[in-house]
């Protein structure tokens, strides 16, 4: 089970509407379900929500719960229970670390010294401008590609020290840098060189 | 070692187009209305000769999971629902074929579909994999402009849709009743079994949870033939398998093989060898975080399939390679494991949401020598008490990495012990 921070009601806005884009969006996702099963689209919701606002109010919880005739503590325990909701503000830039095991194996540790150093803030904490929050997460499924981070919706692979904080200093300075793995290859093949798919019509469909 | 021409995943890496032109050029989507003329039983029949298992971990034959659905609805309708909740430690390969070859994904879906005389497929991928998702959309409605889903789909007359449902970042929900319970709205706890999901599934309907990579390779076994995919690997651990290599390799990397490829084999041809030379090779963990470790002296000669893994008391679960060499500290590794399974314990069954964070307690005590031997047993005790007495198998996967440490490492924790003590005992003079 795990923990995280929940704002209190000091830092709750009253009030949450969805845009009008994301209440076409919303009743897209609702569309996928069949009729009265409404209640399936509360993911899809939340996370619309959250990316309207950058974290998870509970203003937002009480729109939804409303929107698809679901008790409010329904849709709370579903907001509790996934860990990528945020229930607080967690920066705008989100830097999550994977240290499961094998990016542990790949020095995941180097990585999050990389962070904390150049964020100037420990796991779990936020930048006191609002712009950075990092976080130590659980496996994120590119182990192959490891060490790893997820920074909001791009995983930056194959990270060394510098090129973390490479990362990170470019996205300090507005700039977007390049995600996937920082090495010289571009998914999950061997780097240096393919030890299969090499012959010329295997994997064919380019033209 | 596998021949590229009886590769499935020919765009595994991405190096040419994902999208329709490029899939259709590799040969998807070609007549897939001629696999669906051969009907329901005949596909089944012939994913049943294929000899194909299922690829999330466990290994159930697929072709007999897809038999089980109802032959005439009662009124309810049926459901496809494919878990693409990727998350076991170790495992990315189902990332791969999700952005870079979605349209197997789709195809499979519609065959898979159709077979089970399902109305829909709801694909559920893990909310991290944000870019795949947006992939699979695309892909899907690339799809459904083609005619080749959606009202009449391939010109079948079959109406047939494909959704996307992402997750929200819980490791349980891989698990298929956890899955539907978030399909439904829920938290991620899973149900009770029975009723299974065959026949009680997600909003009470039947409904079949398949792998990424089951679904995926269905429709080349279907085109080349089930005796063309059974001819690969060995008996009842046929086919071909995306293997995933991590760890301490010089090149980590995703390939496709044969099933029963020997384990050295794999590692030395596609991830360059352990670091170090084999002969520094400590210990791998063969199949994802899940199943328990096996020291170098087994892995020096065993094939990489469900039956010879189990022979040596592992498994080969998603086929995710984690490598270890001598630089490792193998027991901070495996309580890395079990803080992980606290983590992502669902909360549901008191034995796995006490007996997680337990476990990790004394397995860090263990890693730093702060322990009695006695507590060895005591542990490993505690381990049997959560194994098989949970709903679902997190509780096992919670245990068998710590059951496989002492099996094979325990002199190595009772060095640890012996010279916390001694230096504690020195220190007190």
């Amino acid at each position: 089970m795990s923990h995280r921070p929940i704002a209190g009601p000091d830092a709750q806005p009253a009030h949450f509407a969805f845009s009008a884009e994301n209440l076409e969006k919303a009743n897209t996702h609702i569309a996928k379900y069949p009729a009265g099963k409404q209640a399936s689209a509360v993911m899809p919701l939340l996370d619309l929500a959250q990316r309207q606002e950058g974290w998870l109010t509970q203003a937002a919880v009480r729109v939804i719960g409303d929107m698809l005739q679901m008790p409010y503590i329904r849709v709370w325990e579903v907001a509790t229970f996934y860990t990528m909701y945020n229930l607080a503000p967690a920066g705008e830039h989100r830097v999550q670390v994977c240290t499961t095991t094998p990016c542990w194996l790949r020095g995941s540790d180097k990585i999050v010294s990389a962070c904390k150093k150049t964020l100037g803030i420990g796991l779990g904490d936020v930048t006191a401008d609002g712009k950075f929050g990092l976080t130590e997460v659980e496996c994120l499924g590119a182990c192959v590609n490891a060490p790893m981070v997820q920074i909001n919706d791009d995983f930056y692979e194959d990270l060394t020290e510098e090129s973390m904080t490479a990362i990170l200093e470019a996205l300090q300075r507005g700039e977007s840098p390049k995600p996937g793995p920082q090495t010289g290859r571009t998914s999950s093949e061997p780097l240096g060189g393919l030890t299969s798919l090499t012959t010329l019509d295997a994997g064919a469909g380019d033209d | 070692m596998l021949q590229d021409k009886d590769r499935i995943f020919t765009n595994l890496y991405g190096h040419h187009d994902w999208r329709l032109a490029g899939a259709r050029a590799r040969g998807d989507w070609d007549n897939t209305k001629a696999i669906l003329d051969r009907g329901p039983e005949g596909i089944i029949d012939e994913m049943k000769k294929s000899g194909l298992r299922g690829r999330g971990g466990a290994g159930f034959p697929t072709g007999m999971k897809w038999s089980f659905m109802p032959k005439k609805s009662d009124g309810r309708p049926s459901y496809l629902v494919v878990n693409a909740d990727e998350g076991e430690p170790g495992t990315c390969k189902d990332r791969d074929m999700m952005r870079h070859d979605p349209h197997k994904l789709i195809e499979g879906c519609l065959v898979a579909g159709f077979a089970m005389r399902a109305v829909a497929a709801y694909i559920y991928i893990r909310g991290e994999f944000y870019r795949e998702a947006e992939h699979l959309e695309y892909a899907i409605a690339e799809a459904y402009q083609a005619g080749l889903i959606g009202k009449n789909a391939c010109g079948s007359g079959y109406d047939f849709d494909v959704y996307v449902h992402r997750g929200a970042g819980a490791y349980i929900c891989g698990e298929e009743t956890a899955l539907i319970e978030s399909l439904e709205g829920k938290k991620g706890q899973p149900r009770l079994k029975p009723p299974f999901p065959a026949n009680v599934g997600v909003w009470g309907c039947p409904t079949t949870v398949n792998n990424v990579e089951s679904i995926a390779v269905a429709p080349t076994i279907l085109r080349r033939g089930g005796d063309w995919f059974a001819g690969i690997g060995r008996p009842n651990n046929t086919g071909t398998k995306v293997f995933c290599i991590s760890g301490h390799v010089n090149k980590p990397c995703n390939v496709e093989e044969e099933m029963g490829i020997p384990l050295k084999e794999l590692i030395e041809k596609h991830a360059g060898g352990v670091i170090g030379g084999w002969d520094n090779l400590l210990a791998i963990i063969p199949g994802g975080s899940s199943v328990p470790l096996l020291p170098k002296s087994i892995c020096d000669d065993v094939l990489m399939d469900f039956d010879s893994l189990r022979a040596v008391r592992s498994g080969l679960g998603t086929a995710a390679v984690i490598v270890m060499n001598k630089d490792t500290d193998l027991v901070r590794a495996i309580a890395r494991l079990s803080k992980f399974y606290m983590h992502e314990s669902c909360g549901q069954c008191t034995p796995c949401r006490e007996g997680t964070g337990w476990m990790w307690r004394v397995m860090e005590r263990m890693a730093v020598g702060r322990a009695e031997k006695r507590e060895i047993d005591m542990l490993l005790e505690v381990t049997y008490q959560i194994e098989g007495h949970t709903i679902c198998a997190l509780g096992d996967a919670a245990a068998w990495p710590i059951q496989g440490l002492f099996r094979h490492f325990r002199p190595e924790v009772e060095r640890r012990i012996d010279a916390y003590h001694g230096a504690a005992a020195q220190a007190a003079e």
